[in-house]
């Protein structure tokens, strides 16, 4: 598994829920170099439960996805399920690359991610490649 | 409750199809008879039938205004869009002009779009008709009384022959209305809408338009679960898409098919209908949203019951 997960019951954002069962998770997302571009490998779900996680994992790498800098490339091939909330993660990681003047963008989603990322309309504003290996022959130096 | 009927589904601005679009339709039915002959007008609507909803019907163009049948005496409707004027036609035939009627509308909010029905809903001119308006914001009467003032309409407002009386609810209190507990609850929009929760013994509807959810927030998402737990039809503003919803229109105070499918499924909802249409959209448009809306809810069950996806028209009738 990427990541593990503690249950523990808390405060959420400042709101005292005694008798909601949180789980944080904690999400690593594995790097490796191929052509001058860092692809992050990210797996399992991506929902309401884990977004937080995902966005932590995912900030540092974005900080450095700056012009000039190498590409990041999420590599989606282990990622089973994408929801509303991981999208818009993805769409505020992107908007910061863009920002930065980075390249940043995802790759190799299963089949059924594909479908959310039409159904969405996600794949009109994200960069998507179908392959890890196609989006480093665009991106790659 | 009994049923539920749509008069009104269009977001924002009622919309009429064109004489091109009506060309369109029929181009497209004749290429699929493809010089077929039909014996009779029953084979003839038989194979209607098999044409898509988009060339042999129309998800209509009137703003929301939504029925509930509750099995009572009492009207339940949902908003007063222009959906109101055929739906007011409708009640003065099945009922006649001199047989006063009472009729519970709940109100969402008071942009134009969920009001503008109202100085065309024939049964506010009779005599002897009983109308109340109920809605949480403060000054709905004088929103009301605005729209049928000079010079935006010919007809004052104290020309009215039904007597109608306004009541303030407030979010997230019960009350016994008509034969239901109705339950309001508040939604982000400008200016702030209200949904609302149907409940009866047997039977729960949820209408819930005009809504924006912020995905980033919790407590916001669990409300809504809660709100729409275990409704026999929730009623949903997918105006837009989610990528639309969370960028260019982030703000706009709608929502989208793809948080409505994810709510109802946390929610346990049996069915969820597709609401408050993008005027800009045509029926091809509409239809393949929801052929994808399906097909969404169908890849995301991941093994629990099925959440039933229909789109609303103008017309639809769904039984509870």
């Amino acid at each position: 598994m990427p990541y593990f997960t503690r249950a523990r019951t808390k405060a959420v954002r400042g709101i005292i829920r005694p008798d909601f069962e949180y789980e944080e998770q904690v999400m690593n997302l594995p790097l490796r170099e191929i052509a001058g571009v860092l692809i992050a490998t990210v797996s399992g779900r991506i929902d309401h439960a884990s977004a937080n996680a995902f966005n932590s994992a995912l900030e540092p790498l974005l900080k450095n996805c700056v012009g000039g800098a190498k590409p990041l490339i999420l590599d989606f091939s282990g990622v089973e399920y994408i929801s509303s909330v991981g999208l818009r993660s993805l769409m505020l990681a992107s908007r910061q690359a863009k920002s930065q003047k980075g390249a940043f963008a995802i790759a190799g989603m299963q089949p059924s991610v594909q479908e959310v990322f039409t159904i969405s309309r996600f794949s009109l504003i994200m960069p998507c490649y179908t392959s890890v290996e196609a989006a480093c022959k665009v991106l790659g130096s | 409750m009994k049923k539920v009927i749509f008069w009104g589904t269009r977001g924002s601005l009622p919309v009429a199809l064109t004489a091109d679009d009506v060309r369109q339709k029929i181009v497209a039915a004749l290429n699929a008879a493809n010089g077929k002959t039909f014996r009779n007008s029953a084979l003839l609507n038989e194979f209607v039938d098999t044409l898509p909803f988009a060339t042999r019907g129309s998800f209509g163009g009137h703003s929301s205004c939504v029925e509930i049948v509750s099995g009572g005496h009492e009207h339940v409707i949902c908003d007063m869009g222009s959906g109101a004027r055929p739906l007011g036609q409708s009640k003065i035939a099945t009922y006649g002009a001199p047989n006063p009627q009472t009729y519970h509308i709940f109100i969402s909010h008071l942009h134009w779009d969920h009001l503008m029905g109202f100085p065309y809903f024939t049964p506010m001119y009779l005599p002897g008709n009983r109308i109340i308006v109920h809605g949480c914001h403060p000054h709905i009467e004088a929103a009301f009384r605005l729209q049928m003032t000079a010079p935006c309409f010919p007809v004052d407002y104290s020309q009215a022959g039904a007597k109608i009386e306004f009541d303030i609810m407030t979010p997230g209190q019960t009350q016994y209305i008509a034969g239901l507990n109705v339950t309001p609850k508040l939604q982000l929009h400008a200016g702030d809408s209200y949904g609302y929760r149907f409940d009866s013994i047997d039977r729960s509807v949820v209408y819930s338009t005009d809504s924006e959810h912020k995905l980033e927030s919790l407590e916001e998402r669990e409300g809504f679960v809660k709100f729409f737990a275990k409704a026999d039809l929730v009623i949903f503003d997918a105006m837009y898409s989610l990528a639309e919803a969370v960028s260019v229109k982030a703000d706009w105070g709608h929502s989208s098919n793809m948080v409505g499918v994810e709510l109802c499924q946390s929610a346990k909802a049996k069915r969820l209908a597709l609401f408050h249409h993008e005027p800009m959209h045509d029926d091809n448009q509409l239809l393949r949203l929801f052929t994808e809306t399906r097909r969404l809810e169908e890849i995301t069950r991941h093994g629990h019951d099925p959440l039933e996806v229909i789109s609303a028209y103008d017309g639809l009738t769904v039984n509870l």
